[in-house]
């Protein structure tokens, strides 16, 4: 069985605000029976403020999908619609002190079914078309769609790739057969029939032409400056620290201090700079760096 | 209040006198049984006992075609795997549809290696079509491998008509038994079965003991090699508490097969009359004509199948679902799609499964506690109104984004 919270199984077995919601003016229905979960969400709003004055679900699903629903009751219950927004998938996870990774996308659910409330009454209409694949990488919840769409937009072609972009493989290895089986079958589709597939791009880079000391900075930084967007999406960032011949040193900060995933992290990094600068270099933490022999 | 256990098809209970007869063999009999001396003919000695009752057990006509393994895959990867090792010339395996994944993700994974394989469909009510399985029966098929009774519904197969059908035309044929074994009289002398897997977790004995039954004859591939033992079809040490442990439960299988086909068949029809009658939209999946006598799937439609495990879990009754949420895919059982059961239902899937401790006020326990709990998730549910579904629920609660 899952290992849930005492808050999940507090807000399953006694939901708060179940049942249906006579008086709604903003209903958002989201799921389906086909995946096991599917959830209505009923708001009243008081027209002149925005203000969210009473909030039920009602819910066809498993134990968290029940307690994602009733959290996001209690969490809107109060808000403005503008403030309700900004509630994220994370907020409800965290209300109920964290869910399994499998079950993330009951919060996930329970935010949709928010958006899909305020549009319904403001009489927009939902275009969204979320969907969701099963799920490959069990560590950090990443699933095939996910990779799959990553894969295609990025052109990636190994499973470190992959790590680096989307997390899925950096944590206990196991689904790594199921990542070969995605680049595998969107390489196939980029070869199309008839097609031979590129070859291999060698390992060891090419020689390339002596960088003077200001323009492998530059270049560093430049790769530097091209992972940052992905590392603050991950609300972390990384900074340049020292170079020292083939040793280049880093500051990984914010969330990336400490998370388990810094070796993927800084092994994605590397083997940018080794395409950017042409040379085999090794990106390490600041930490590693020796202690000064300064003079 | 005490704990009611109706999840025996996923694991049962060691019998008390199971534990008795394996524990001297951690301490007073702790020999190889391959030893020369004394502490290992000891040791020898009993697993020749063992393999016997076992034998006794499926009706085997020798006991050297009893083969230990440590679990019911091993047993069947063993047996697939050799099939197809024994008979290079041939690339084809028929199973069906409703297998176990020690079964399908094998055979998923040969197809990708580029052998073909026939999966057997089923009808609404879990049976097999003959005529299409007769119809597959053709020179390239290496091996048929089809379970003997399903282990979520309880759905028998009509195994050794099938194996009877495969040897006209010199077919091997395998039967994953881990569901039967213990709860079905076999005398496998009597078919033509090839090979036979079983578990032993599943009739008393511990986990990590399994059985290949293999048909002296019958062509052979080993899985592991590097050592004599089990006739150097399975080597490795042999783990003998276990092994002396299955022999019991094998004696103690034979002594209870009239109990287990008599009273356990009572209380589990008593327990699916009890909930049926105060449940509506609710139904037994399967096929309620030939099924094993401890087994029962109901499907509750509208509600969840985690959630309802949840409230009974809480009231320290433990069973099992099909649903997608228990076992973290997005699809519930293939078992239940593979039968054509509605999403509405095949997501509300509960298995209670029975044993020979299972006692008639622990029915009534459990038949007194499903109903308020299915009324209790129906009232949370969107496709349902006070007293029965909303009209049309596909279509009354259509979301707007899925």
């Amino acid at each position: 069985m899952w290992e849930y919270s005492e808050k999940v199984r507090e807000y399953f077995f006694n939901p708060r605000n179940s049942g249906p919601l006579e008086e709604a003016n903003g209903v958002g229905d989201v799921g389906s029976i086909q995946c096991g979960d599917a959830l209505r969400l009923m708001l009243k709003v008081n027209p002149d403020t925005e203000v969210i004055e009473e909030a039920r679900f009602q819910t066809f699903g498993c134990g968290s999908a029940i307690a994602s629903s009733s959290a996001l009751t209690e969490i809107v219950k109060g808000m403005t619609l503008d403030e309700a927004l900004k509630v994220s998938n994370q907020n409800i996870a965290d209300y109920l002190d964290g869910l399994p990774p499998e079950k993330m996308h009951c919060s996930v659910m329970g935010r949709e079914a928010l958006h899909a409330a305020i549009a319904n009454y403001r009489g927009e209409t939902q275009t969204d078309a979320h969907e969701e694949g099963a799920l490959v990488c069990k560590c950090f919840a990443v699933d095939a769609l996910l990779i799959e769409d990553v894969v295609r937009a990025n052109n990636l072609n190994t499973v470190e790739e992959v790590t680096f972009y989307t997390k899925a493989g950096g944590g206990c290895a196991s689904c790594h057969e199921g990542i070969e089986e995605i680049l595998a079958k969107v390489k196939g589709e980029r070869s199309g029939p008839g097609e031979v597939s590129p070859p291999m791009k060698p390992i060891a880079p090419r020689a390339a032409p002596k960088l003077t000391l200001v323009e492998r900075i530059r270049r560093i930084e430049a790769v530097l400056a091209s992972v940052r967007p992905m590392l603050v999406r991950d609300h972390g960032d990384v900074e340049l620290v020292e170079v020292q011949g083939r040793n280049i040193y880093v500051h990984l900060k914010g969330s990336c201090a400490g998370c388990m995933m810094e070796a993927a992290t800084l092994g994605g990094i590397q083997q940018k700079m080794i395409e950017s600068l042409g040379e085999l270099v090794q990106v390490l933490p600041a930490s590693y760096m020796p202690a000064e022999t300064s003079c | 209040m005490n704990p009611i256990y109706l999840d025996n098809n996923a694991t049962t209970r060691v019998d008390p006198e199971v534990v008795a007869a394996m524990l001297p063999f951690f301490t007073e009999h702790f020999g190889n049984p391959s030893s020369i001396h004394a502490f290992g003919s000891q040791v020898g000695k009993a697993l020749k006992e063992a393999r016997q009752k076992m034998q006794a057990l499926l009706g085997a006509e020798h006991d050297t075609e009893i083969i230990f393994t440590s679990c019911g895959t091993e047993s069947d990867t063993t047996a697939i795997l050799s099939a197809l090792r024994a008979q290079p010339e041939k690339n084809t395996i028929i199973t069906t549809v409703v297998e176990h994944p020690a079964i399908l993700s094998l055979c998923d994974w040969l197809e990708k290696e580029g052998y073909i394989v026939h999966r057997l469909r089923v009808d609404r009510k879990g049976r097999l079509d003959l005529d299409e399985y007769r119809s597959l029966l053709v020179n390239n098929v290496a091996l048929v491998t089809v379970m003997w009774a399903n282990n979520e519904t309880g759905t028998i197969f009509p195994v050794e008509t099938m194996a009877e059908m495969a040897a006209a035309k010199g077919i091997m044929f395998h039967t994953d038994a881990v569901q039967a074994v213990g709860k079905l009289p076999i005398d496998l002398k009597a078919t033509k079965i090839d090979m036979l897997s079983l578990s032993g977790h599943k009739l008393h004995a511990p986990k990590g003991i399994g059985v290949l039954y293999l048909r002296r004859g019958c062509r052979f591939r080993p899985l592991l090699r590097g050592g004599h033992q089990e006739r150097g079809r399975r080597a490795g040490t042999e783990n003998a508490p276990s092994i002396v442990a299955l022999g019991k439960a094998a004696e103690l299988a034979i002594e209870h097969m009239h109990h287990e086909n008599t009273e356990v068949r009572r209380l589990r029809d008593r327990l699916e009359q009890g909930i049926l009658s105060q449940v509506t939209h609710a139904f037994i999946t399967g096929d309620t004509a030939s099924r094993l006598p401890n087994t029962s799937n109901i499907a509750f439609e509208y509600v969840e199948g985690e959630s309802i495990l949840l409230l009974l879990n809480k009231q320290g009754i433990a069973a099992s679902s099909g649903s997608a949420c228990t076992s973290g895919s997005l699809e519930p059982s293939h078992v239940m799609r593979a039968m054509g059961i509605p999403y509405t239902a095949a997501h509300g899937t509960i298995r209670f499964s029975l044993s020979r401790y299972t006692t008639e006020e622990e029915i009534d326990r459990v038949i007194a506690a499903v109903p308020p709990i299915i009324a209790q998730l129906r009232e949370l549910s969107p496709y349902w109104n006070e007293n029965g579904p909303v009209e049309n629920p596909e279509r009354a609660f259509a979301p707007a984004y899925a």
